[in-house]
């Protein structure tokens, strides 16, 4: 990657402390907000995220729970219900699962159901996605699957702005938000200007512009097709990188925009292929944007089994930046 | 601290009309069904109405309530107009959630109505929240939340109550034991039918309560509803309860007797307690008579309403699927 720019009005910060500085500021701004989850309190966040949080606001707003994570989602959802704004921390997506009928059945459900009567003002924040080593259980990236449900709203930040940001626009939205925050982009360093005080949460960005083949990609992936990126172009081949920051609901205005200028896309997507927010995507473009293309869409995804222990093993499941170059290489220049 | 059931002859009269209200109510509702005017499930509360007559009986209009797809009777209970949920039924867009919600999910904003829940056990981690907000914001409210016996079988009901004890949060846990979870007899599917005893695994206090007496219930909510928002603890009410009719609308009704049914219908909240106030001389035919005409007006009125009640048009339907703005 290329070499961090020095911006005198910059601080440079980890990925974490911008999540950590966001729930902060929405503690400080709002009475209303509070804070629930597994060790996010004493432990200080299994991510560390929440380190400190319990010694300023306390217990009632930092509040530690059991490991039930249907009721403490569903008390989220209760309390959103009842006046509150509750940000629930579920430790890793793979645990979301126990939730998820708070999560679709209720949370999702009910505003509809209800005929309006309720708004579910809820944030739900969890880390996703491989390359810890932690084997199947803890490294499945299924943000896709909650991208299916109407209703959600679903964030990636891919970048330290978008963590320190991203949460703001969450809590000013009337509607349930889950945030996926990619367990490798924790210790990510970054430059943040003090410029920027909010983003939006519904478009995509383009993080480099290209004009013979499209990267698509989201979250943990960011970092590797930027990578990728910058290995074509030593090729000569110009990439542009689209970083979707929302896979739901999608900006699919600046998908159609990058494909129909570069008519070549590779989708790069942690989740399976099958059933995939990748498939959604490639089914978009083809629905809108046919007669663009030059050449067949492409997808890097996680291979389809449960993510191996081992690190070459694991290795092989997850897009790389040397698979989303093949990609790319093969659509430009097919040999 | 013992808040005592007011036995005066008004009151008396009152709790009858709240239970003849809720069985003439869905008789109307199955002849409706019949006629294929109400739709898909019809869970019917025949025989349980002594249950949500006699709780919120105890409840101020500033308590909440979260209830089961077996809600008919807690929404008349709490006073949600019965024009509203026949339409709702109906699927009418003058029901009380537009008919997008059906006899199973009712929702009333003003009446702290949290719904209608579906899913077996979904409403109790709800409860957690709504009891949470209310205290976190300075309310005494209570939170009633109603679940059936076969709840107790789910992960969220165990993770609830551990929740609630841990947090002590005002809610009171209304477990309308009707002995069948569908059809799986309480029998057959706990290791351990004494709820109450389940609630204290959780260091909850509760109770059982002859939930076929109407004043037995209120007495024994009253209690626990003062208790609740005294200590900002929970509480366990276990009703004693059954179900006349099929679980839905129609089932064969293979897992019990014919006799067992019959057994409990000569038990029934509204024959016993009306034969109680007839024997002690506490209600005249007449008073029985302009109860069932004022019950019958109402219900008639209702079906009225309903009937008038426009379809939602079909250009609505995306809307509320993502909000605009938190209502107010």
């Amino acid at each position: 990657m290329s070499a961090p720019q020095t911006n005198p009005t910059a601080t440079r910060i980890t990925y974490r402390e911008a999540c950590k500085q966001a729930l902060r500021e929405a503690l400080l701004a709002d009475s209303r907000v509070f804070l629930m989850g597994e060790d996010i309190g004493r432990y200080g966040g299994c991510y560390a995220v929440t380190k400190g949080l319990l010694k300023e606001f306390g217990e009632e707003r930092i509040r530690d729970t059991p490991l039930s994570e249907s009721a403490f989602v569903g008390a989220g959802v209760g309390a959103a219900m009842a006046g509150m704004r509750p940000i629930v921390e579920i430790m890793t997506v793979n645990f979301s699962l126990l939730a998820l009928d708070q999560i679709l059945n209720n949370a999702v459900t009910i505003p509809h159901m209800s005929g309006g009567q309720f708004a579910i003002p809820l944030v739900i924040r969890m880390a996703t996605g491989g390359g810890r080593r932690v084997a199947a259980q803890h490294s499945r990236s299924l943000e896709g699957w909650y991208a299916h449900i109407p209703g959600l709203r679903i964030l990636t930040p891919a970048t330290v702005e978008d963590a320190r940001f991203m949460l703001k626009g969450a809590l000013a939205d009337p509607n349930p938000v889950i945030i996926f925050e990619h367990v490798m982009l924790y210790n990510m360093e970054s430059d943040l200007s003090s410029d920027v005080t909010e983003v939006d949460i519904a478009r995509a960005m383009t993080h480099r512009p290209g004009r013979d083949v499209s990267l698509i990609t989201y979250g943990g992936s960011l970092s590797k097709a930027l990578q990728a990126a910058d290995a074509l172009a030593a090729d000569g081949i110009e990439a542009e990188v689209i970083d979707l920051r929302v896979l739901r609901p999608l900006d699919t205005k600046a998908i159609l925009e990058s494909v129909s200028k570069t008519r070549r896309c590779v989708i790069i997507d942690e989740g399976w292929r099958s059933g995939s927010i990748s498939a959604e995507i490639g089914m978009r473009i083809v629905e809108e944007a046919f007669f663009e293309l030059d050449a067949p869409l492409r997808r890097v995804c996680s291979r389809e089994v449960p993510i191996p222990y081992a690190a070459h093993l694991e290795d092989a499941c997850l897009p790389q930046t040397a698979t989303i170059v093949a990609a790319a290489r093969e659509l430009v220049r097919p040999t | 601290m013992t808040s005592k059931v007011h036995l005066d002859h008004a009151h008396l009269l009152h709790l009858l009309k709240a239970m003849i209200r809720i069985r003439r109510f869905e008789a109307k509702c199955v002849e409706l069904y019949q006629a294929q005017e109400i739709l898909g499930f019809l869970h019917l509360y025949d025989g349980e109405e002594a249950v949500s007559v006699g709780v919120i009986e105890a409840l101020t209009p500033q308590d909440a309530i979260i209830a089961t797809y077996r809600e008919h009777g807690q929404a008349l209970a709490r006073g949600v107009d019965p024009g509203c949920l026949m339409a709702e039924m109906m699927g009418k867009l003058n029901g009380c959630c537009r008919g997008r919600g059906g006899s199973m999910h009712f929702f009333d904003r003003s009446h702290r109505f949290y719904g209608g829940n579906a899913i077996v056990g979904g409403g109790l981690p709800l409860a957690l929240g709504v009891a949470l907000a209310d205290k976190m914001q300075g309310r005494s409210s209570v939170t009633a939340c109603f679940f059936g016996e076969g709840a107790v079988d789910e992960g969220e009901f165990h993770e609830t109550l551990n929740l609630a004890k841990l947090w002590r949060l005002p809610i009171l846990f209304v477990c309308e034991n009707n002995r069948y979870s569908m059809g799986m007899a309480v029998e057959r599917a706990e290791a351990d039918i004494d709820f109450v005893h389940k609630a204290s695994g959780y260091r909850i206090a509760g109770e059982k309560v002859d939930g076929m007496d109407v004043v037995a219930v209120e007495s024994a909510a009253k209690n626990a509803v003062d208790r609740v928002r005294s200590d900002s603890e929970p509480y366990f009410l276990e009703c004693q309860t059954y179900r006349f009719r099929a679980h839905s609308m129609f089932d064969a009704q293979l897992y019990r007797s014919k006799d067992e049914v019959e057994e409990w219908r000569k038990k029934g909240p509204i024959l016993r307690f009306r034969t109680w106030l007839e024997a002690n001389r506490l209600i005249k035919a007449e008073e029985l008579s302009t109860i069932e005409e004022a019950v019958e007006k109402e219900i008639a009125a209702a079906v009225a309403f309903a009937a008038a009640g426009g379809l939602e048009p079909v250009s609505e339907i995306d809307r509320f699927v993502t909000m605009e703005a938190i209502p107010s």
